[in-house]
């Protein structure tokens, strides 16, 4: 018990005393320090939980803190009006007004009655989102440390506000920890808002005006998701007399499937689903450790955190289907929009949509098998989405692009730089690391829910996704001799956050059968109330463990033969006018040119703005039309 | 104990027989290709011959990593098609598939070659086409027989094709792609026929593109596996069955491959994924929403 | 045992030729023919390339073009001049930007003359090339 309340209120107590802290040396060492604790702490607390095996509640008095809840609303609404008063963005406050004024109004209209009732809750699933946030989140400020260093010193241009900075993202972390850890839909609620209001400070950090515009735009589609929030509680709490967020999966009443609906549907605004995937892409103005906080272990994954927590309930459901579509039809739409991007930061971004548009189509089927295959994309989508944008960062910082055009050649002369991206890329989409053999199992699983469309869609979009992360690779791998090797400039604090990344990375692909076993098939089985089947065979975990020592092995060997095998080097084969090495040509004026190589972004096809309209107009009916089905049906 | 005899025994089958079939079938297919232009061609032998001389040249490279993606590429497809024959999860083995020709358009860019690389993107592109198929084709195999274990898919009771037929005909359409073939031969292609030099091979030479030709015979022994399992059921009729279908695919290809002109990559996505969708969704909607 | 000249794969470089020999090459590896018989495959790639066989006398513009293609040629391999430009410079030998003889530029191992050399001795040519190839392979085998 008091490992969870430390851990939620330790990191809002930093954020108070990091807003007051000037000296940056001193506010370098408090985020060192607190980002360490709060890592250990969440270790310390999913050991605590795994030696004694049992899911934990506690907290049933709770009036004051409810008090607290109430203000701490209300508080931010006050702030939004004034915000959106002072940039003119009046239809924000509205939605603001709204939600509160719904969850004040049921506080005291004496609907709520005293229910006897837990509202900490922690099971298996809690426990991988509080190591996702509390191992990744804290690296993330650790990171953010040295980054920000280097941001102001190459970006003169923007105000430093540092302190609210540091400040915002332990708040972050605090109310993730928050929103995992309560089972009370009011408290969810409350957290929900804190992750909305502050991702929303954060990405308005440089006050440009496109930051601005970004930020506003972030707030009022999670602010639209709050309102489906608040609508879920007010009506599960009149008519169905429930205020746990668990007791809606037994309930047994036809119309529970409303305030499922209502809840899914701000899932899926949070975790940028089409048609809210908008804010996302706005939110790349931020400094790189906002964007890696938002797009890996938090923000996004509390949409999908709900998500999962909802998919036995959505299970075989008009909801179910409507989420699923909605999910899978993200994945295929944003991997494509991918493809024709040259900007890193614009790949992550849209990989990141795509991904928990998987993740979200294995929520909305509500299986059991694609529910494992949820969460294993969940863990290693937070990590390696987290290292690429820290390793995206660093690059920017280095040679000052982020653009994947300019990271040509990068393994000869940044080659630390490139090994973690290819670790990070690897992780994304390749054999065996994990993110593929939680797709095979979601493909799996798709068929066995007789989803025909969404394994159409998986179908596309595996090969899309394959596609852009190539042509990634590509461009790092590809170098000539003369390609120099070059200082590193990225500092200590970044590659203790880069390298622990990538060793969790390594770690994983080693243990995931374990973790399998030995924690998903019971956090399954108490989600589900049942006995599931072992979704990784025995047959299919010997293919791995062999797979995984020949990524590993193959290599080598590969490295050890070509080092022995006799060969002579030479120039590339360019028409025989290349001069040096294929970098420079003699053209039919005998003057030297240099070649220049370019990614192929199939624009003719794809691009650049072909899919997006109808495509969030597609997604955006899909999504009335599911609602009003479900919605309609229920009544 | 027994069922991993037999498996291992298939396994090193593979691994060793492979070579000589891929070979052969290689060689068929350019006597054939000369009968149908009214030339004697070579010797059926010739790819062996081929092999032989590029294994004793000297090798060029441009970088060391070069070497390191070929073997890479020469190791994972070996290993794919022991999963294959090993009769292992089918939808492994695709992805597993993907993975060695990833290596492979790594070996192409990673030389810095503006031929190579247009080769390596070209092959990207070819990638992006067939895949969709490739995994409705294990997800179909999956719906027909109700197992992806090729162990178990090949004792159904009934040969896939009879459920898959629009399936198939997506798969041969994308097999083409596969083969390197003519009309999407955009990559790479086979011997007298020229796009970009030699693509994404152009700056291969001697073991190493030796080593690439044997990879890619061991694929093409895969792939024809794959049209096999479309045949194979409980039953000893399938024998004849299977080598009458095989045939007539591999006719079919070198028909194809004789009959088209090159096509723009665009006009080859456009191609595969319109197939993919036609022939491959409807079959699968079909089977899954109406039988 | 014969290997290289089982599958003798060729590159065909016109360095400043006035196409004559160049239409008589190509005719020589055109279906009519059928070179393949004999494992031969008119390659463009100089890496993959065994035989080079080069027509027109050399000029100072491509001279550089010329030594590169033959230096990203795997040994063994042969260079057959084809014509009495690629072997002397022919009428053009004289011409201020002709060198004169692709001999000037890299080591000659074939001379096939005639102005356009005909088809007959180019293959007779080749025919040769193939029996030097299999001497070098032995060579580079023995000093290896």
């Amino acid at each position: 018990m008091e490992l969870i309340g430390f851990l939620i209120f330790f990191p809002f107590i930093i954020a108070l005393a990091l807003a007051f802290v000037k000296n940056n040396v001193v506010r370098k060492a408090v985020t060192y320090i607190s980002a360490v604790i709060v890592a250990g702490e969440a270790i310390a607390f999913a050991v605590n939980f795994l030696v004694s095996g049992k899911t934990v509640q506690y907290l049933y008095d709770t009036e004051v803190i409810d008090i607290i809840m109430l203000i701490g609303e209300i508080f931010m609404m006050i702030m939004i009006i004034v915000l959106s008063a002072k940039y003119k963005k009046l239809y924000v406050a509205a939605l603001s007004v709204i939600q509160t004024a719904a969850i004040v109004w049921l506080e005291f209209s004496g609907y709520m009655k005293e229910y006897e009732l837990h509202h900490i809750y922690a099971d298996r699933l809690t426990v991988i989102m509080v190591l996702m946030i509390g191992v990744i989140g804290s690296m993330i400020c650790i990171y953010a440390a040295g980054y920000m260093r280097d941001y102001h010193h190459h970006h003169k241009e923007f105000t430093d506000r540092r302190k609210f900075f540091f400040s915002m993202l332990f708040v972050f972390l605090g109310s993730m920890f928050g929103l995992v850890f309560s089972s009370n839909m009011i408290w969810i609620y409350f957290f929900w808002e804190i992750t909305s209001v502050s991702s929303f400070l954060l990405i308005g950090y440089t006050r440009t005006e496109e930051a601005v515009n970004n930020s506003f735009r972030a707030l009022w589609m999670n602010l639209l998701g709050g309102v489906g929030f608040a609508a879920a509680i007010i009506f599960s709490v009149i008519k169905l007399n429930i205020i746990n967020l668990a007791d809606l999966l037994t309930c047994e009443s036809g119309t529970v499937i409303i305030p499922i609906m209502l809840l899914a549907f701000a899932g899926l605004t949070k975790s940028a689903q089409l048609p809210f995937s908008r804010w996302l892409m706005g939110a790349m103005v931020a400094p790189t450790p906002t964007s890696a906080l938002l797009h890996s272990a938090t923000m996004v994954k509390a949409g999908v955190y709900l998500l999962i927590r909802l998919a036995p309930g959505m299970r075989g459901t008009s909801a179910g289907m409507t989420v699923a579509i909605v999910g899978g039809f993200t994945f295929f739409v944003a991997s494509i929009r991918a493809i024709i991007h040259s900007d890193g930061k614009k790949i992550l971004a849209y990989s990141t949509v795509s991904n928990l548009g998987l993740i979200t189509a294995c929520a909305g089927v509500g299986t059991d098998e694609t529910v494992w295959a949820g969460v294993f994309l969940m863990i290693f989508h937070s990590v390696s989405k987290s290292l690429l944008f820290q390793s995206v960062g660093a690059v920017e910082n280095t040679i000052g692009s982020r653009d994947i055009e300019d990271m040509h050649g990068l393994i000869k002369r940044y080659p630390r730089l490139a090994i973690v991206i290819t670790v990070g890329i690897a992780g994304m989409f390749l054999a065996p690391f994990g993110m593929l053999i939680s797709k095979w199992a979601a493909l799996k699983a798709f068929v066995d829910a007789h989803n025909a469309i969404l394994v159409l869609l998986l179908a596309f979009g595996s090969a899309t996704t394959m596609f852009y992360w190539t042509k990634w690779l590509l461009k790092i791998l590809a170098w000539s001799e003369k390609t120099v090797k070059q200082k590193n400039m990225t500092s200590s604090g970044q590659w203790v956050s880069l390298i622990g990344h990538a060793l969790i990375m390594v770690v994983l692909v080693f243990i995931y059968p374990l973790i399998s076993k030995t924690f998903m098939q019971p956090m399954l089985n108490s989600l589900y109330g049942y006995e599931v089947n072992q979704v990784l065979q025995p047959t299919d975990m010997i293919i791995m463990a062999f797979m995984v020592i020949a990524i590993f092995v193959v290599p080598f060997v590969a490295y050890l033969i070509s080092k022995h095998s006799k060969s002579v080097t030479t120039t590339a084969y360019m028409s025989g006018i290349n001069r040096d090495n294929g970098r420079r040509f003699i053209d039919s004026f005998g003057q030297e040119k240099t070649t220049y190589l370019a990614n192929w972004y199939l624009i003719d096809i794809f691009g650049p703005n072909k899919f997006l309209k109808p495509a969030t107009l597609i997604a955006m009916a899909g999504l009335i039309i599911g609602m009003i089905i479900t919605i309609g049906g229920a009544l | 104990m027994a069922e991993w005899t037999i498996r291992l025994i298939s396994i090193a089958s593979y691994l060793i027989l492979a070579p000589l079939a891929g070979g052969l079938i290689a060689g068929l297919d350019r006597k054939i290709t000369a009968r149908m232009q009214g030339r004697k061609g070579p010797s059926i032998l010739q790819p062996f011959y081929d092999l032989e001389k590029l294994f004793s040249k000297e090798t060029l490279i441009v970088n060391k990593t070069q070497y390191v993606y070929i073997v890479c590429f020469f190791v994972t497809m070996m290993l794919t098609g022991g999963l294959f024959f090993g009769g292992f999860d089918i939808l492994m083995v695709f992805l597993t598939l993907t993975t060695a020709a990833m290596f492979f358009v790594f070996a192409g860019a990673s030389t810095n070659s503006p031929v190579a690389t247009m080769g390596a993107q070209r092959e990207l592109a070819q990638m992006l086409a067939y895949e969709p198929m490739i995994l409705i084709v294990a997800v179909g195999i999956y719906i027909a027989t109700g197992s992806f274990k090729i162990s178990e898919v090949i004792f159904s009771d009934m040969p896939a094709i009879v459920k898959l037929p629009g399936i198939f005909i997506g798969f041969v359409a994308v097999l083409t792609i596969k083969f390197r073939k003519s009309p999407f031969d955009l990559s790479t292609s086979h011997h007298a026929h020229q796009e970009l030099v030699m693509g994404v091979s152009t700056d291969m030479s001697g073991k190493m593109l030796g080593l690439v030709e044997l990879t890619h015979w061991y694929e093409n022994i895969i792939l024809y596996g794959v049209v096999a399992l479309f045949f194979v059921y409980n039953s000893l009729i399938c024998i004849p069955v299977t080598i009458v279908g095989l045939l007539a695919v591999f006719l079919l290809e070198i028909f194809i491959d004789n009959i088209c002109a090159r096509v723009k990559a665009s006009v080859m996505i456009k191609y595969a994924w319109g197939v993919t969708i036609v022939a491959g969704g409807i079959n699968i909607l079909v089977l899954e929403y109406f039988i | 045992m014969a290997k290289v000249s089982k599958s003798p794969w060729l590159m065909h470089y016109d360095a400043s030729s006035c196409n004559g020999c160049d239409i008589e090459v190509l005719a020589c590896l055109t279906p009519v023919y059928d070179i393949e018989r004999f494992g031969i495959i008119n390659t463009g790639d100089p890496k993959q390339a065994d035989i080079l066989l080069i027509t027109g006398g050399v000029n100072t513009q491509n001279k550089a073009i010329v030594e590169q293609i033959y230096s990203q040629m795997p040994n063994p391999k042969v260079v057959v001049a084809v014509g009495i430009c690629a072997c002397t410079g022919g009428v053009f030998k004289e011409c201020y930007n002709i060198l004169g003889g692709v001999d000037q530029v890299i080591p000659v191992d074939i001379y096939v003359p005639g102005c356009a050399a005909r088809p007959e001795s180019i293959i007779d040519g080749v025919v040769k090339a193939l029996d030097l190839l299999e001497k070098k392979n032995t060579e580079m085998k023995n000093k290896a």
